[in-house]
Formats: structure tokens, C-alpha cells, sequence
């Protein structure tokens, strides 16, 4: 993968001069649900092994762009999407690609915690069990490497078959990033992961996203200005549908080149 | 002023007794019922055959019947209509296809019973020629069941978190790996509920079997699909249009058992259904 | 599974699952084949005209007549008893369900109401014949053993839930604010059921009417058992009639060779049946679609 260079500074078209191609690359992707546009025009580059956050006011289209990622915006009836992304230099929307597969690469965590009514174990176990994993030895292996990763095999061993919907919130939440782990993807998006938990579970899902960060290319959407400025590379500022800035994190917080930007790092609205 | 909230309280009263009546009605109905018909349930009339004679009449034949009937038509019915369901709910309903498919159920969730009974002397009885046998009767209660099956499995599935699909779907499974790992055993509890209500409407369902010619006399249980049959409810309107007391009491002795049947089955339903709130609660 | 084979699978599964939902149109289309083809070959003997028009129906008789108009009334005769026990009733309840009645009684009585709707129309035959109309016939001397006003009121007791129930619903999906406007300038419960909530919920209410009135047309045992075989153009609820329904069960429980035209009326009469209620479905449909806050 690319070499360690400081995310670039500069505007949403800055990527496009790199000599290494960025993971993921939105080329004026705009998303409508219905008659409402929920994204416009937004051009923005992702480079691998880097953390980078989406942030801006409720509504803005931070979730909409995540979900566009991974096209999970298919299943919502009605939505129509303009302009491209591509994936190592492909297209996600060209004929003949396989959403099922693209899914596989690009995985994602969700808001609210959403583990399966199912025990710990098949819960990690279930993305392997549909790819055709039979091996029970295989599957084993997996779960425990996957839980690990996610920080959590230490809390849940003993009870790897008690029911998912019996652990903490934080628990639920890391077990839902072990899950998304399982399958091995190559981005993680995650969607506020944090934000419906208290703030001891919120570190060690922090310190966890610094971890995988090594292994997986992030996305991470967050409503809290302090989350982003500690876990992210670049960061992403929208509004209204539309890129306001985008750069490096500590760019974007000190010294923001758009006025609005600003105001909202600062608190002044959102 | 004093006018206006006298009225208001007379509504108030008039629409409590209304109730009370309606409810009084239904416990009248009940007593009249176990009023004349207790005297004859009896161990010998749940296990004998119809007879001549009103005494000595038992009810074996109808009630083996109306299983085989309601196990049959349930095994048809299921799939289709929790596949038509599942179609219509997870595969998109916007469609123009799915949209008059949608239309068709809802009415013929409200077409008379009795024409589906034409449907089927039509139909099975006479192009397929499967006669007065289990299969006819059976296929016929199957498709009046069809519409009740889609409509409650629909609803089921709507019951079920859009966050379990998307969970699924962004690991990487297909539309039906997600549905049937996921959707349907969220969905299970809700249906079964469903079924067992769609069950005890067609248990009791008597005009499309005299239509299709089920009212035979019949004094053994039936041996396979293809044996002829008579159920609880057409031994009670036989019983009913012969003349005699006897015969009366019988038939009263014949909608106890059918109500008892009735009461296990939405017993079941309620069950099932407090099981799975109380599992979601957890 | 490769990912060829896996989208060749999921294919399949998703074919075969549109065609289950297509099977419920084959019901439909079904339906109307068996019975324009049999109505056809009637029809073939007898003049549709004959047929609508005629005052007498005596299909059994040697010198066979098919005037349906005898079968029609009865059967609404029986069907605007009903109507006359469960259209007011089902409201008074409903308006007292969602208006009035404390959470207890509400908790009780609906699914209590949701019991009459369950129980099998052969005991309500069985009700009607052997409790209501002997009971009747005590207060109503000349009330035949076998008439209309018996099957009639039972008939309105078991389709009073689904009044009840339907009316409540559309009662319940006016607006709170509309209510509590009606409140603050100082009117009573029933000024405010009366004056605001009622007329918001009329097409809900009419829909309910329409769909009940569809389910009294179409029911058959309880005619069959109860309300007699003796078809005549009349308005008497006191003397013994046919329904359209209790004819077609006539027709099934009898000796009637196949092939001939009385058995044949069965399906012309079956006809008429379903394309009438077919329009009061529809009617009741097209009002529930326009109720505020209408969902589907």
C-alpha cells in the first residue's frame, strides 16, 4: 500500500495528482431519495490505512455518503445516484458488479448496535457460514482472531454461547466490529459507532479504531467534534449535501479555511 | 350547556350497554350451546361413528376429518403464501406486477366463502376430477387459507427490525441468505400466530365443502388423501337438518367439541404471541 | 459457490418466489373462469334478461322458471337486518371504545368483541335456528319458524366486531389536535365525537359500512340453517325466504343431476354473488384509501 505521507492539505481535487491512487474515490457522487437530494456533487478521495471522518450537522448527508460505500443505499426503494465511486481504481456502479461481493470488501458497523438474536459466537460466525465456511476448525479460529481483534475475546470466552443480546451495549458494539471483521474486508465504514455509549465504552472503541487502522482503510462518520480530532487522519466537513472541506484533521480543527467550517468545529452551530 | 353533557352521558351509557348487550348476546350463545349439547359429549361420542340412531351417534369420523383437512391444507398453503408474502415484502412491491398482485389479495381476502367452494366443485372436483375426496376439499380450504396466509405473514415481516437486514446485507449476504438466516426466524413467533388464526378460520369453515359435495354420509376415518371425509362442522349441519331432538343435541354436543378445538388453537396463538413480546423485551 | 452460480441461485429463488405471489391471481382468474363458463352454458338456456328481470325462481319445478330477483331480495332483506343491528351498534361501540371507555375496559371488551368474530357461522346457524327465533316467536306471534329476522339479527351480531373494529380504526386515525381543538372551546365528548371526529372519519366509517355489508351478502350458514328455501319477493321479514347463498347450498346438498340447468343456475347465481360483492370490496377500498393518515 502507499507509502506514509501526511494526509495531503489542500482541496477535495488534491488527491487526484497523487502518484498512488487513493483506496476509495468519490468523483461527483450525489444521491436523491425521491425528490430529495441528500448528497450533491461531492468529489473526495480515501487513502488506504487512514481514518477518515465525515462530519457535519444532522442531515447534512454524512450517512448517506457512508452508505453509498458500500450501496447499501440500494435497499432504501427510490433512491437514485449520479457521478461514481471507485474501489482501487473501479467502478462500484459499473454493469456487472457484484454488490454481494463489494460487500464482502467494504464492511460496516452500524449506529445502534444491531448483533443477530443469536448466540456470540454465530454472530461472528454467520458472515463465514454464508461465503460457504464449513471447517468447524476453520470457523473456531476465525471467531476467536476476529474477537481479538475487536478487543473482546477476553471479556466474552467463557460465555461464547450465551445469547449476543445479554452483553453490554459496548460489548454489543465491539462484537458487532468483530463480526464485520470476520469476513475480512478491506474498508471498514463505521456509522457513530460511539454515540449510543458511555464514555468508557467510547475510548475503547477509540482505541480500537487506532488499531485497526494498520489493517483496514476507515470511514468513520461521528457527531462529536473531540471523537474526530482523536481518531482521524483527514476529516471531511459537509453541509447541506454538499463538501464544505476536507484535509487533515488537525487542518480542518485549527485552521480551517472556510468560515463555515469553522463555526462549526468551534460549536458554534450544529 | 346541561343539555349537552346530559347527552353526553347518555351516549357515554348507551354505548357501555351496547357492549354489555353484544357481550351478553355471545354468553348466551354459549350457554345456550353447553346448555343443550354437555349432556351428550360423552367418551363414547368423541370416539363413535355417525348413526341412525341420535344416541348412540358418535363423532370420530368428523373430527379425524377435520385434521386431516387442516393438516392438508395448511401444507399447501404455507409455502405458497409465505413465499408470495416474502416476494411481495423483501423483493419490492413497487412494481406494477406487484402492485395488481397486492390489489388481488386484498380482495380476495374478502371474496364469500361459498365461492371458493364453487371454485372448487369447478375446478377440482370436476376438470381434475379428484371427486369428493380429502385432496379436493383439502386444495379448496387451501386457497380460501391463501390470502389470510399472505396478508398475516406480510405483517410479520414488517414486524421485523430493517437494522437485522441491513446487518446481514452489509456482511455479504444475498437477499435470501439474509431472509432466511435472519428475516424469517425473527419473523417466526408473529407468524405462527398468524397461521394458527388463518387455521381456526378455515377449522370452522363450512359452506365451499357442502358446495363441493362433502355431505355424505361417512361412518369411517378416513384412510389416506384420496379417502372421502366429513368434518366437524358439516356433521353439525347434517345433524342440524335432520328432525328429532336427538339429533339436535347432537349437534350442539358437535360445536362444544368444535368450540373446545377452537379455544386450543387461539389458546396456542396467545401463547406464542406473549412469548415472542416477552423475548423482544429482554 | 463462485459468484456466478450463487446470482443463478438467488435468480431462481427469487422467480419462484414471485411465482407463489402470482398464484393468488390464478385464484382470482380461477374464479372467474369457473364461473363465466358455467354461467355461459346457463345462460346458453336461459336469457340473462329472463334471468335479472324475472320475478319468480322455481328452478327444482317441472316447468323450471329463473327469475333471480326473489333470491336478491332475500338476501338483502337478511343483509339490511343485519345492517340495521350492526351499523349502530358497531358505532356506538367504537365511539365509546375510542372516546370514552377506560384503558381497563378497553383492554377487555375489544378482544372480547374479537371472540364473536371468531366463532364458526354454523353455530350462529345453529343460535338462530334453535334459540333467537323461538325466543322471537313467543313475543312475535306469526313469526314463522323459518324467516329472516332471526338470521338477520344473529347475522348482525357476528359482523358487529368488524364494524366495531373498523369504525374505531378510522375514529383513531383523526388527528389528537383536531379533538383537542374541539376540547378547548368547551365541548363535550360527544360534541366532540359528533361534531368533529365523526365527520373526519366518514370515509373510514363509510368504508366499514360498505365492507360489512359485503360480508352479510356473502354469508351463507346462517341463512342456510335458519332463514328457509322458499324464494319469494318479499319484504316480510316474518315468513320464510331464500338467500342467493342458502340456494346454492340447496342445490349442493340435493339429489340435482349434474349437466342440467338448475345445477348450472348455481354458478350464475354465484356470479351475481361475487360481482356484487367484488364492488362493495372495491368501494369500501377506494373510501379506506382516502381516510387521513391512510397507510396503504
Amino acid at each position: 500500500m502507499g507509502p506514509q505521507h501526511p494526509g495531503r492539505p489542500g482541496g477535495p481535487h488534491a488527491a487526484e495528482s497523487a502518484e498512488v491512487g487513493p483506496k476509495i474515490a468519490l468523483r461527483a457522487l450525489s444521491v436523491s431519495y425521491g425528490d430529495r437530494r441528500a448528497l450533491t456533487t461531492v468529489t473526495l478521495p480515501m487513502q488506504a490505512h487512514r481514518v477518515t471522518a465525515l462530519i457535519g450537522p444532522s442531515g447534512c448527508g454524512k450517512s448517506t455518503l457512508l452508505r453509498a460505500i458500500n450501496r447499501m443505499n440500494d435497499i432504501i426503494p427510490g433512491t437514485r445516484v449520479e457521478g461514481d465511486i471507485l474501489l482501487d481504481g473501479e467502478s462500484i456502479h459499473a454493469a456487472g458488479t457484484d454488490v454481494v461481493a463489494l460487500r464482502r470488501r467494504v464492511g460496516m458497523v452500524f449506529q445502534k448496535s444491531n448483533p443477530f438474536p443469536k448466540s456470540v459466537f454465530e454472530n461472528v460466525a454467520y458472515g463465514l457460514r454464508i461465503t460457504g465456511v464449513r471447517d468447524r476448525r476453520d470457523i473456531e479460529e476465525r471467531v476467536e482472531e476476529s474477537l481479538r481483534a475487536a478487543a473482546l475475546w477476553e471479556e466474552v470466552r467463557d460465555r461464547l454461547h450465551a445469547p449476543a443480546l445479554t452483553l453490554a451495549g459496548g460489548q454489543q458494539q465491539r462484537l458487532c466490529i468483530a463480526r464485520a471483521l470476520a469476513v475480512q474486508p478491506e474498508v471498514l465504514l463505521m456509522d457513530e459507532p460511539a454515540s449510543a455509549l458511555d464514555p468508557m465504552a467510547t475510548q475503547r472503541i477509540e482505541e480500537l479504531i487506532h488499531g485497526l487502522k494498520r489493517t483496514y482503510t476507515i470511514v468513520i462518520v461521528t457527531h462529536n467534534m473531540q471523537q474526530a480530532a482523536r481518531v482521524s487522519d483527514t476529516t471531511a466537513f459537509l453541509w447541506m449535501g454538499q463538501l464544505v472541506e476536507y484535509g487533515r484533521t488537525e487542518d480542518v480543527f485549527t485552521a480551517p479555511r472556510e468560515r463555515l467550517t469553522e463555526d462549526y468545529v468551534t460549536g458554534r452551530f450544529g | 350547556m346541561i343539555g349537552a353533557r346530559r347527552l353526553d352521558g347518555l351516549v357515554h351509557g348507551l354505548g357501555a350497554s351496547v357492549l354489555v348487550l353484544a357481550l351478553s348476546a355471545l354468553g348466551l350463545l354459549l350457554w345456550d350451546v353447553v346448555h343443550d349439547g354437555v349432556g351428550r359429549v360423552s367418551w363414547a361420542f368423541l370416539t363413535g361413528y355417525p348413526s341412525r340412531r341420535a344416541a348412540t351417534a358418535g363423532i370420530l369420523p368428523a373430527l379425524a376429518g377435520s385434521v386431516w383437512l387442516v393438516v392438508m391444507a395448511t401444507a399447501m398453503a404455507l409455502p405458497v403464501g409465505v413465499g408470495g408474502a416474502v416476494a411481495l415484502e423483501e423483493y419490492g412491491s413497487r412494481g406494477r406486477w406487484a402492485r395488481l398482485i397486492e390489489i388481488n389479495i386484498a380482495n380476495l381476502a374478502g371474496v364469500p366463502s361459498i365461492i371458493y367452494g364453487l371454485l372448487g366443485l369447478g375446478l377440482f372436483v370436476r376438470a381434475l376430477r379428484l371427486e369428493h375426496s380429502l385432496v379436493a376439499g383439502a386444495a379448496t380450504l387451501a386457497l380460501l387459507m391463501l390470502p389470510l396466509v399472505i396478508i398475516t405473514t406480510r405483517e410479520a415481516l414488517r414486524s421485523v427490525p430493517v437494522s437485522l437486514r441491513e446487518a446481514s446485507l452489509a456482511l455479504g449476504a444475498t437477499k435470501w441468505q439474509t431472509t432466511w438466516h435472519q428475516v424469517l426466524p425473527d419473523a417466526l413467533p408473529r407468524l405462527l400466530t398468524g397461521l394458527i388464526l388463518a387455521v381456526s378460520r378455515i377449522v370452522g369453515e363450512t359452506a365451499p365443502l357442502i358446495v363441493i359435495g362433502a355431505l355424505a354420509y361417512v361412518p369411517f376415518v378416513p384412510d389416506g388423501p384420496w379417502s372421502s371425509f366429513t368434518a366437524l362442522p358439516i356433521q353439525i349441519f347434517a345433524w342440524l337438518a335432520r328432525p328429532g331432538t336427538g339429533f339436535r343435541e347432537n349437534a350442539a354436543a358437535g360445536i362444544l367439541v368444535l368450540l373446545v378445538v377452537l379455544l386450543i388453537t387461539n389458546s396456542v396463538a396467545i401463547w406464542l404471541r406473549d412469548r415472542s413480546s416477552r423475548r423482544r423485551d429482554a | 459457490m463462485t459468484a456466478r452460480t450463487r446470482r443463478v441461485v438467488e435468480g431462481l429463488i427469487e422467480r419462484t418466489l414471485w411465482a407463489c405471489a402470482a398464484v393468488s391471481v390464478l385464484v382470482t382468474v380461477g374464479i372467474v373462469l369457473v364461473l363465466v363458463w358455467e354461467a355461459a352454458a346457463f345462460f346458453g338456456e336461459v336469457s340473462p334478461a329472463a334471468f335479472l328481470g324475472g320475478r319468480t325462481w322455481t328452478p327444482l319445478f317441472y316447468d323450471p322458471q329463473f327469475g333471480v330477483l326473489p333470491l336478491v331480495t332475500g338476501t338483502l332483506l337478511v343483509a339490511v337486518i343485519a345492517m340495521l343491528v350492526a351499523v349502530p351498534a358497531g358505532l356506538l361501540i367504537a365511539v365509546y371504545l375510542s372516546e370514552y371507555a377506560s384503558t381497563p375496559v378497553r383492554r377487555f371488551g375489544k378482544p372480547a368483541l374479537e371472540v364473536l368474530a371468531g366463532i364458526p357461522t354454523v353455530v350462529y346457524g345453529y343460535f338462530a335456528l334453535l334459540f333467537v327465533t323461538p325466543w322471537l316467536r313467543t313475543v312475535i306471534p306469526g313469526l314463522a319458524g323459518l324467516n329472516a329476522l332471526g338470521p338477520g339479527l344473529v347475522l348482525g351480531l357476528m359482523i358487529l366486531p368488524l364494524v366495531s373494529s373498523l369504525c374505531e380504526d378510522a375514529l383513531s386515525a383523526v388527528p389528537r389536535g383536531l379533538r383537542e381543538g374541539a376540547f378547548a372551546l368547551g365541548a363535550t365528548r360527544l360534541q366532540a365525537a359528533v361534531g368533529v371526529v365523526l365527520p373526519a372519519a366518514m370515509s373510514g366509517v363509510s368504508a366499514a359500512v360498505i365492507l360489512a355489508m359485503s360480508r352479510a351478502v356473502g354469508e351463507t350458514m346462517i341463512v342456510a340453517i335458519a332463514a328457509g328455501q322458499q324464494p319469494r319477493l318479499t319484504a316480510n321479514p316474518l315468513v320464510p325466504i331464500e338467500t342467493m347463498t342458502a340456494f346454492i347450498v340447496q342445490v349442493s346438498l340435493g339429489d340435482v343431476p349434474r349437466d342440467t340447468t338448475a345445477y348450472r343456475a348455481i354458478f350464475a347465481v354465484g356470479l351475481l354473488l361475487f360481482t356484487g360483492t367484488l364492488g362493495l370490496n372495491l368501494a369500501s377500498d377506494w373510501l379506506r384509501r382516502r381516510m387521513p393518515g391512510a397507510v396503504r
